[in-house]
């Protein structure tokens, strides 16, 4: 494989990413499921980078999750959408900042919409308008949470203090990068690295030390699919295609797997428990299986945070194993602990517990 | 002992060609020559009376040969009665019976077949 | 005024170019060749054998040499055209390095350029090892050997068809033409050199428009068991024995397939020449929806220009194989002496 190749690809697909002031919209699953990942983002951008970052507690769901089941329609969407640009406009931010993948390519696909149909830009304004009297200006610009970290990598990678490294062997460890299917698939443009070889995942790792693996069902989707999931049988369907990914990976032995899609994350750590009970495999080293973290988790644990902090122990699969490799040190004891020094209750099967 | 989720892994589609066994393919090629020049279009198909009731179709069974999905070649291989319409149909000369005939005696050659 | 007092200028040294030179040079008109390489011939010197009788390139080569071997032919290798002024259906054309003089009529021959294989960024040319180009391909065949980068005999090779050509996604709708019998012709010579070889070719449509073109793909079906598999490559990988996986549907059956190969060889196909559509602006002429310069009558006009005194040969036009454009360029010929002997 001929680095120079992907460099070209990655050269041709750079986009701009605003410094500064941002208007941060969460993501349903994520602020469910990894809690510390929007924390971390939060906490980083304002306290270690000193950057202005602005969330506005009206925000709701993008509705996303009835969008692509099928339940809300394209008119509606677009004006829920317009109403997040409705409170960016309402506090003078200009520059959109998205935490789910999902959402991004649901504001890209509205905005090119908009641009190509102005008649809908123009009955949105009225929809908005009509239900909420609210006013907007489209932004500047629409970027995803992972653009950002992308951006800031190298300021991160300046105050690592567990580089992406075997502390044993100081050889750099193989991380699989896994990018969400709209992040780049249906607008190539608008991803760091367009969508054969995304760069925004490969960045961060390499510049943290790691080593990426180029495996062959890499550009595979992970079978998410708000259609797959929400529907109970169809499950099936979503989990053989993440196991297809992980039969691929398996021969590289990989130590983690980053995404920076909040399905993906969600379910390529969740169906290795499923396949676990279901037939008894695992795919990563050992018998374990292969954790599998949020962009925001990895910076975490590089720059030192405490896993438990990040909500690692929320995941199916436990990091434990990457965290030794690191030369990590974390207190069982604190684990399940809340802040307020509760115990809460410990999950059971997990994977690598 | 596996746990029932009210779902399964559903079994993939691919023709996972690197896995597949080319041995019937191999037994007929090297039998019936002119088997390595069909087009794929389906004139034999559009004849038959087999293809006209069933899922039968030789131009399907010609390429599910060559890329050793014997399964289902073995499910619709019988479905021929042997007529000869095909043969006669044929452009580019494919002796489409006898590849019938080699198809049925590669099974039987090939018994306790694994796959 | 005598022929030989009239002066033409042709653009491009490849095939057309030189046909049409030796052709008006015979009819006694005084021809300024500009090539922009250092040698004529244009892209058949880096083909090996020529489709479909496989005969080796240099014997064309060796009759183009000899069309061009004419005193009132002055060949300008290594050189391109610089300024050009158009009045009263006079060309006043200069070089970088002289000026031309007065020319009565200008033939563009600018050819065609190879489409860039690595804008088909999912097949990985320029990142996965042994993704190669039929242009590669030609040039092993040269060298005598059919190596992997590990310097291994490939045992398994897989084709693909229109690599940039019918294909919106890079901007090229139009058939290239020749490269699926090129394909066809590449599978029998790795078949010859790797008996023991396996070839699959991936294509939408086989389009033998050529005369035995049709009977060279049924030879390989027949003598060399060619595969054929309908179906476009959509994404290449490469796995950790540095095998290639390709992933494509098997039309005819309505299933994806997978297939692991040891070389991957891409059909680029045809574009219009950069060297040609630098001269757009000089000559105030245009391009058809396929990019290549549009002629004045797609039945009877075909080497015709919308400006008086300007005309084409080749495959500035349209892809053709070397067949037709020699009889293309020929036609150039009778074209130009048409009206040079009206005007």
């Amino acid at each position: 494989m001929k680095l120079e190749g992907k460099k070209r690809i990655w050269s041709e697909f750079q986009k701009e990413i605003p410094d500064d002031h941002f208007f941060y919209v969460r993501s349903c699953i994520r602020q469910s499921f990894f809690p510390g990942s929007e924390q971390f983002f939060l906490k980083v951008l304002k306290e270690d980078l000193g950057k202005d970052i602005f969330e506005d507690p009206n925000h709701t769901t993008c509705t996303g999750i009835g969008y692509h089941g099928d339940v809300v329609q394209f008119d509606t969407i677009q004006t829920v959408v317009a109403r997040h640009f409705a409170l960016a406009t309402e506090h003078g931010y200009k520059d959109v900042v998205i935490s789910c993948v999902t959402s991004f390519g649901i504001y890209e696909e509205i905005i090119e919409t908009w641009k190509h149909y102005p008649e809908t830009l123009e009955k949105t304004r009225e929809n908005l308008y009509k239900a909420t009297g609210r006013v907007f200006d489209v932004p500047d610009s629409i970027t995803h949470s992972s653009d950002i970290i992308y951006k800031f990598k190298d300021e991160i990678a300046a105050k690592a203090k567990f580089p992406l490294i075997d502390h044993v062997t100081g050889e750099p460890l193989r991380i699989v990068e896994h990018i969400g299917c709209h992040y780049s698939k249906m607008f190539p443009k608008y991803g760091v690295g367009g969508a054969e070889f995304p760069h925004v995942l490969i960045g961060m790792i390499e510049a943290w030390g790691g080593e990426v693996i180029d495996y062959p069902e890499r550009r595979h989707c992970c079978g998410f699919g708000f259609r797959q999931y929400i529907v109970q049988a169809n499950r099936g369907y979503s989990l053989s295609n993440s196991r297809k990914k992980f039969v691929s990976m398996q021969p590289y032995k990989p130590e983690a797997i980053i995404a920076n899609c909040p399905g993906c994350t969600m379910f390529m750590d969740k169906w290795q428990y499923t396949i676990k009970e279901m037939d008894g495999m695992t795919y990563g080293q050992h018998g374990q299986g292969i954790p599998v973290l949020t962009y925001e988790e990895l910076a975490g644990i590089v720059m030192g945070y405490n896993p438990w902090d990040l909500g690692l122990q929320y995941h199916n699969v436990q990091s434990e194993p990457l965290l030794d490799k690191m030369g990590i040190k974390y207190d069982q004891e604190e684990k399940y602990l809340t802040k307020d020094g509760k115990k809460l209750p410990v999950p059971k099967d997990l994977i690598n517990a | 002992m596996a746990r029932n989720f009210g779902f399964a892994p559903i079994k993939g589609r691919v023709i996972d060609f690197d896995r597949n066994d080319k041995r019937v393919f191999e037994y007929v090629l090297e039998r019936e020559p002119s088997f390595a020049l069909c087009i794929g279009c389906g004139g034999c198909a559009a004849t038959c009376s087999a293809a006209n009731f069933t899922e039968f179709s030789l131009r399907k069974l010609n390429i599910l040969i060559r890329r050793g999905e014997n399964d289902e070649v073995r499910k619709i291989v019988d479905r021929c009665m042997l007529c000869g319409k095909c043969t006669l149909v044929c452009p580019r000369g494919v002796n489409t019976r006898n590849v019938v005939f080699l198809t049925r005696e590669a099974f039987e050659e090939f018994d306790n077949y694994a796959i | 005024m005598h022929n030989k007092e009239k002066h033409i200028v042709i653009i491009g040294g490849g095939t057309a170019g030189c046909v049409a030179a030796g052709r008006l040079a015979r009819e006694g008109y005084r021809i300024s060749l500009i090539e922009k390489d250092k040698k004529p011939g244009g892209k058949i010197n880096n083909w090996y054998q020529l489709f479909p009788d496989r005969r080796r390139s240099v014997e064309v080569t060796d009759y183009i040499n000899k069309e061009i071997d004419h005193p009132l032919i002055d060949l300008m290798t290594g050189t391109e055209l610089d300024k050009v002024k158009y009045k009263n259906g006079k060309f006043s054309i200069s070089t970088g390095k002289s000026d031309l003089g007065q020319a009565d009529a200008v033939l563009i021959a600018t050819g065609f350029d190879l489409f860039d294989a690595t804008r088909k960024e999912e097949y990985g040319y320029g990142i996965y090892d042994n993704v190669i180009t039929s242009l590669d391909l030609e040039n092993m065949f040269h060298s005598g050997d059919i190596l992997t980068t590990k310097e291994e005999i490939p045992k398994r090779v897989g084709i693909v068809h229109c690599v940039g050509s019918r294909d919106e996604k890079v901007g090229n709708f139009h058939c290239s033409k020749v490269c699926c019998v090129t394909a066809v012709k590449q599978a029998i010579e790795i078949k010859e050199h790797i008996p023991d070889s396996e070839v699959f070719c991936f294509y939408m449509d086989m389009r033998m428009f050529g005369p035995y073109y049709e009977e060279l793909y049924r030879e390989s079906q027949e003598k060399w068991v060619v595969n054929y598999i309908r179906g476009k490559v959509s994404e290449v990988s490469e796995n950790i024995e540095g095998r290639l996986v390709i992933k494509a549907e098997d039309t005819l059956l309505g299933k994806p397939i997978r297939m692991e190969v040891d070389m991957l060889v891409l059909m680029v196909g045809m574009q219009n020449a950069k060297a040609g559509l630098n001269l757009q602006d000089k000559f105030g002429i245009q391009t058809g929806v396929n990019g290549f310069f549009r002629i004045r009558d797609n039945h009877y006009g075909n080497n015709l220009s919308n400006v008086d005194g300007l005309f084409y040969a080749g495959t500035c036009t349209a892809p053709m194989n070397i067949t037709d454009t020699i009889s293309h360029a020929r036609a150039a010929a009778v074209e130009i002496t048409e009206y040079l002997s009206k005007n």
